[in-house]
């Protein structure tokens, strides 16, 4: 396969997936902006999960400052000027699509273009009443978009690039919204084990789609270490880590070729971490430790697998394979 | 790009069409004519005593229980299933995004088997001997020698590439893909307006145009045997294999596109993912050994035969433009060197350039030794005594151009100048007759098309798209082209001109 056509594939699955997520940690604010908390700056502490987790604060409040509920959500929804907006996403997904149209589906094109089309229509007047159905909408395409492709395309290295992209993005969200909700959400530490503490585990589980899930196998209250076992080690839990390296690993396996040693021997590891892993020991580590840890690496994986396949740098290594010819 | 003039019958009244180039043809042309009076031009429906024509008999009767509302929501429906497939092409220097759709007409164009065979012997004979032609010049020049075209006129071309020279390509074809346009204007009266032989588009228009009148229409496709298109991109598969470097068992095809930017990018991916094989720009190529190179996740792997969407001069900076950055260099020595094909050859422009038509019939005579069946456009050159002396007593009827004249400057259009013009544009011609030729203006077909008033005679003008390899292939019909628009002069893509399905009918 092209490099560059690698690229796109896999950079377009990042970008729905991201746009996903963006969907979900939103509509988690806004579900817990209802709560009646009345703890002394929890909104603000409320609005700037969103943005740490996304890792944007920072471009936020040069420009809005304080994070407040209206402003944060436009920045995070339709903001043209936000690379991390679901408007951002949407539109470079599109973007990649478009450059390799040639090499995906007719229905998956059909879905990404109608997506944008569609986005750009409701960027245009967006009403916060309608914040909740914009968010469902958002993951419905995202669903949509992943049932058309493994509904359509070819089981070959182009699937396997693009669930690379979907599974390596998917595994970061995670990853985020379990640190930055461990770290910030509770302003004050008698809050633990309190009423606040249990709407926001609960709605951290609704927001990666782990709530009903985490009663059918725990059948008993929400504790962080059950959370934080659900989310990292589990996986039967479709966006836990462990189950999403279970996916990165085989992709990689299924690519195989090109100079990727590094990038597969990295997410061996990742994967052997999680797969043997004991929560225990994560707590023992502490949880914001292990999650930097884990952060670090799917990072440098990225990189890897960046320079591995989809740079288009060969000539260096075509010249040295032509001399030993 | 020429003007040409449309006639509009007995009263002498004059529309001027305007032939412009337009994204996504960008070498040509959309038609515009106006029509304000009854039309004693060909109309594709409809004879002259006012029955209509056998061949569109069945789909007039179907007209007839249609009122031109269920049409236009038809229209509409066509118009979302194009947005929706992204069947857009770009326009250059506008706001971010900006995608815009070519105009689809639902009313069919329709040809008759019989009538259609005639078109495809011509075309493919004209085709054959552009070929030749090329094959010709590149090599011992014989047509040069024996006098029927003057050297200056090839050697001296701008597109002449002189680095073709003595280049052998596979079965001594150059122009691949050739897009002859095609306008009619009688029953049997066809004329070649232009051959395109560089890089020819608009055929992914032929192929979901088709698409969508079959999802929008079944019943019609149940009505009409109408002869299918589809299979377009495997013959142009077969005819890039058959390109392939001699001893190339199983070559690897590309299609190499500038870019996402393009404005025909649609139809480069577009032809990519129909043939199954990759779209790739120039910075995926490299070129070692002569040998042309893919960047893959697997590593390099050799490319053996180029569909280009690029143009020569942007091809390969190390022997053309320099600035470009869509090309590859150092290709033109591997292709040179035999190790890849490119298709179109590089170097057909100096065929299908304006003053080398004129000489086409004759090519057809000097290397096919047929009689041409497709007409040129009647053209006289100035510098040749006769035509001189038939075109100074033909002034106000004629259209008349300098050779190297372009985009309708220093132009005389007769029957829209007045006297004195005329009179000023003769003395201009006498000072050097050899820098002029004419033409008799020209009075289009019409073909019944939707607008806003309901269904009118518009005028149509056919692409159909040759083939060559082993042997000369064509699908039977082509990309319609119609002037959508009825009171302003200059047709661009904001304003005008559209596209039709076109139907061969199997008797």
């Amino acid at each position: 396969m092209l490099s560059r056509t690698a690229e796109n594939l896999y950079w377009m699955a990042r970008h729905i997936e991201r746009a996903e997520n963006t969907a979900r940690i939103l509509d988690v604010a806004h579900r817990s902006a209802l709560l009646p908390l009345d703890i002394e700056g929890t909104e603000a502490y409320l609005w700037y999960a969103p943005l740490n987790i996304t890792g944007c604060a920072g471009a936020y409040e040069s420009r809005y400052g304080l994070a407040r509920n209206d402003a944060v959500t436009h920045f995070m929804t339709f903001d043209a000027d936000n690379p991390c907006s679901i408007y951002s996403c949407l539109k470079a997904a599109r973007e990649n699509a478009r450059a390799v149209r040639g090499a995906i589906t007719q229905e998956m094109w059909e879905v990404i273009n109608a997506t944008w089309l569609e986005v750009t229509r409701r960027s245009q007047g967006v009403t916060v009443d309608g914040n909740a159905d914009f968010f469902d909408w958002v993951k419905d395409r995202s669903h949509l978009f992943r049932g058309v492709t493994l509904g359509t395309i070819l089981k070959d290295i182009t699937l396997s690039f693009i669930r690379l992209g979907t599974f390596l993005e998917r595994a970061d969200n995670t990853a985020r919204i379990l640190d930055v909700k461990y770290h910030i959400l509770l302003p004050r530490i008698t809050d633990v084990g309190g009423a606040a503490d249990y709407y926001q585990w609960g709605s951290l589980l609704k927001s990666v789609s782990a709530f009903e899930a985490y009663r059918k196998i725990y059948r008993d209250v929400i504790t962080p270490s059950r959370v934080a076992e659900l989310l990292i080690l589990r996986d039967d839990m479709p966006r836990s880590l462990h189950a999403c390296l279970n996916e990165v690993e085989a992709a990689l396996n299924q690519i195989n070729g090109g100079s990727g040693h590094e990038a597969r021997r990295l997410a061996g590891e990742l994967h052997a971490m999680l797969h043997f892993g004991r929560i225990e020991d994560v707590l023992m580590q502490g949880l914001h430790e292990y999650l930097t840890d884990f952060l670090d690496t799917t990072a440098q994986l990225g990189r890897e697998i960046g320079q591995a396949y989809l740079s288009r740098n060969h000539l260096g290594r075509f010249s040295s394979m032509s001399k030993v010819a | 790009m020429s003007p040409v003039m449309v006639r509009f019958g007995r009263r002498r009244e004059f529309r001027r069409l305007i032939v412009e180039g337009t994204s996504p043809w960008h070498s040509n042309c959309f038609i515009h004519g106006m029509n304000k009076t009854a039309s004693p031009f060909f109309n594709e429906m409809t004879a002259p005593d006012g029955g209509i024509r056998p061949i569109y008999q069945r789909y007039a009767d179907w007209l007839k229980d249609h009122d031109s509302t269920a049409l236009e929501r038809k229209g509409r429906e066509a118009e979302l299933l194009f947005r929706r497939l992204g069947i857009t092409f770009a326009v250059y220097g506008e706001a971010d995004g900006a995608e815009r759709l070519i105009p689809f007409d639902v009313v069919p164009r329709i040809f008759g088997g019989e009538e259609w065979r005639r078109l495809e012997t011509g075309i493919k004979q004209r085709v054959r001997a552009l070929n030749a032609f090329l094959h010709d010049i590149y090599h011992d020049q014989e047509i040069l020698k024996a006098g029927v075209i003057e050297p200056q006129q090839v050697l001296g071309n701008a597109m002449y590439r002189p680095e073709m020279q003595g280049i052998d390509l596979p079965n001594q074809v150059y122009a691949h893909i050739a897009g002859i346009d095609l306008v009619r204007v009688a029953e049997n009266d066809f004329y070649v307006l232009e051959d395109n032989l560089r890089t020819p588009s608009g055929v992914s228009y032929m192929l979901e145009n088709r698409k969508t009148m079959m999802r929008l229409f079944p019943e019609l496709f149940a009505q009409h045997q109408v002869a299918p298109v589809e299979h377009y991109p495997l013959m142009l598969l077969d005819t890039l294999r058959e390109a392939a470097p001699p001893g190339v068992e199983h070559p690897v095809i590309v299609v190499l596109t500038p870019g996402a930017y393009n404005s025909a990018y649609f139809e480069h991916a577009f032809i990519a993912s129909q043939m199954g094989v990759e779209l790739v720009e120039g910075q995926d190529l490299f070129v070692q050994n002569h040998r042309v190179y893919m960047h893959t996740t697997e590593g390099p792997q050799q490319v053996h035969v180029i569909y280009r969407r690029v143009d020569d001069d942007f091809i390969d900076p190390e022997v053309f433009r320099a600035d470009s950055m869509l090309g590859v260099p150092g290709l033109i020595n591997a292709y040179r060197a035999g190790h890849v094909s490119l298709a179109n050859g590089v170097g057909t422009g100096v065929a299908d350039d304006k003053s080398t038509y004129l000489f086409v019939p004759d090519m057809i005579r000097f290397y096919l030794g047929e009689t041409p069946i497709l007409s040129n456009v009647p053209t006289y050159r100035l510098g040749l005594k006769d035509d001189l002396a038939y075109v100074l007593e033909h002034l106000d009827e004629l259209v008349v151009k300098e050779v190297q004249g372009s985009g309708g400057y220093g132009m005389l259009v007769g029957p829209a100048s007045t006297q004195a013009e005329i009179a000023a544009y003769r003395d201009r011609i006498l000072q050097d007759p050899h820098n002029f030729i004419a033409q008799p203006t020209l009075a289009l077909s019409a073909c019944p098309t939707l607008v806003e008033a309901g269904i009118a005679p518009r005028h149509v003008d056919l692409r159909p798209f040759v083939l060559s390899g082993k042997d000369i292939r064509m699908v039977p019909g082509g990309l319609t082209r119609v002037a959508l628009k009825e009171s302003s002069l200059v047709v661009n893509s904001s304003q005008g001109g559209g596209t039709k399905d076109t139907w061969v009918l199997e008797d």
